[in-house]
């Protein structure tokens, strides 16, 4: 019978940051996290982080203050939606982007 | 040992045999027995197997897809718009690379409802990448399965074995049941490439992007379009695989030799009849009688149809003078599968012959060996003088 290595290819990846490829580069609204409105270091408690709970990549962080990895923040808007002190705003990237310039 | 069944109950006999781990079925006519005689054996204790029952032929296909994913040999059975409704499904099975096996008791499709055979619902799967064998009579089913479950995970490709609805399906032949002993030394336990393992987590056939990418470890990772390469080429290479395994086979059952098509009176004919299924063993007759008229002719069916065995297709049909195709199967707007694929094989070839093309038994229409043996006369005698256009036979209009 044939020698063939049957089944060299399929699409299976380790888990870990980044498995679904450079995903930041899809973000159009980026979230901008207001720190004086943000339950955590207002209160200095570890305490309320929905934005680290709703977010469906995992790319906020249970710290104080929360941070976002924008490498692979897709800017869905779920925590902007989900945050109960409004502290999450969606910004336009391109505005970002002139400003930075 | 023989025993005289039914063409279901012989396909349970072999999905039995080859020691299956998970079943996963839906009941349609006309394959319901296969998977009644499936859950007997699992109820009493012959098989030992998960026997999962679902709501639906796309449920069914998604266990079996789990079952194989987590590396157990899986099984599912279906007809018709049974098939059909798995079809996203059976796409995904082969993508993902699973060797589930699946038996097809070929029927019509509606509208307008039919229960009855002919090859338009497995047709209509032709391009979805399974390998497709067609058995011709209860002791290929058999043997078939026996063989698909090895192809299957030897190449990591599923595989559909398809046999006619009723004419086979519920039909009772004699056909050997092979010893357990043999099959199991024929059959070694499955152990898949890749396989849901704890100890190496791993992301399955999640969304891969349109070109190939570094994984988190810093390897490149194949593209979708590298992958379906893989998937083209694995099967290309199937064909000598399923060759070297139906040889082995015949080696330790003492049949078998034909694993592409089966032949009969075909060496020194003139003409070839092509078809695909039991329909071929009738055609037999036909054969005998235009021999017996002196008119040279045979016929072929054909046993494996994915991945198309062109090679030893167009070796037997080259130099002949004209090849008639019989199919139950059409597609619609243009002309039968087989006939086009057969036109295609033959088309570059040197002493390529004349080639017909008839519509038979659409929907379980009588197939009467007077109409067969008319049409091949036709054909015969003004080899030439057809077109593209399928004749209808048996047409009542």
């Amino acid at each position: 019978m044939a020698s063939r290595d049957f089944c060299k290819m399929i699409s299976r990846s380790t888990p870990g940051p980044g498995d679904g490829g450079n995903t930041g580069s899809w973000r159009v609204m980026r979230p901008i996290i207001d720190l004086h409105k943000c339950i955590p270091v207002k209160t200095q408690k570890m305490a309320c982080f929905n934005c680290w709970l709703y977010c469906p990549d995992c790319v906020v962080t249970k710290t104080i203050p929360p941070t976002i990895d924008l490498q692979y923040c897709k800017g869905c808007g779920i925590c902007a939606e989900e945050c109960p002190a409004d502290a999450i705003e969606m910004v336009d990237e391109g505005s970002l982007i002139v400003k930075e310039k | 040992m023989y025993i005289i069944e039914s063409g279901n109950v012989a396909a349970a006999t072999g999905v039995k045999l080859s020691r299956a781990q998970v079943v996963a079925a839906y009941p349609i006519t006309p394959q319901t027995p296969l998977t009644e005689k499936l859950s007997e054996f699992v109820e009493s204790g012959q098989l030992d197997a998960q026997y999962i029952p679902v709501e639906s032929e796309h449920s069914a296909m998604a266990v079996c897809i789990a079952a194989s994913t987590a590396g157990a040999r899986a099984f599912t059975a279906t007809s018709a718009n049974g098939l059909l409704y798995m079809n996203e499904q059976l796409h995904w099975a082969v993508g993902a690379r699973l060797p589930v096996v699946m038996c097809v008791a070929n029927r019509g499709i509606g509208a307008p409802w039919t229960v009855w055979n002919d090859h338009q619902d497995s047709m209509s799967q032709r391009d979805v990448g399974w390998i497709q064998l067609y058995a011709n009579d209860h002791q290929q089913i058999i043997d078939s399965v026996i063989k698909a479950f090895r192809l299957a995970q030897t190449v990591s490709i599923p595989v559909m074995v398809c046999y006619d609805g009723y004419l086979l399906s519920h039909t009772y032949m004699p056909f050997e049941q092979p010893e357990q002993s043999l099959v199991d030394a024929f059959l070694p336990p499955f152990s898949p490439r890749h396989f849901l393992n704890p100890e190496e987590p791993g992301n399955f056939n999640t969304v891969t992007l349109p070109d190939i990418r570094p994984g988190v470890d810093g390897n490149m990772e194949p593209g979708y379009m590298e992958i379906r390469h893989n998937l083209q080429e694995d099967l290309r290479a199937s064909l000598e695989v399923y060759a070297a395994i139906d040889s082995e086979f015949k080696e330790e059952f003492g049949r078998g030799g034909t694993p592409f098509v089966e032949e009969y009176r075909c060496e020194d004919a003139e003409f070839a009849v092509v078809c695909i299924g039991s329909l071929s063993y009738q055609l037999r007759d036909v054969v005998d009688v235009m021999r017996d008229e002196g008119i040279r002719i045979g016929v072929m069916g054909v046993q494996m149809y994915r991945p198309f065995p062109d090679e030893v297709i167009a070796k037997a049909l080259a130099g002949k003078k004209c090849v008639i195709v019989f199919e139950k199967a059409l597609s619609y707007g243009n002309q039968g599968p087989l006939y086009g694929d057969i036109k295609s094989t033959m088309y570059s070839r040197d002493a390529a012959p004349h080639i017909h093309n008839y519509i038979v038994g659409l929907g379980g229409r009588e197939i009467k060996t007077q109409q067969l043996l008319e049409a091949l006369r036709e054909s015969c005698s003004a080899p030439e003088s057809f077109n593209d256009t399928p004749r209808w036979i048996g047409l009542k209009l």
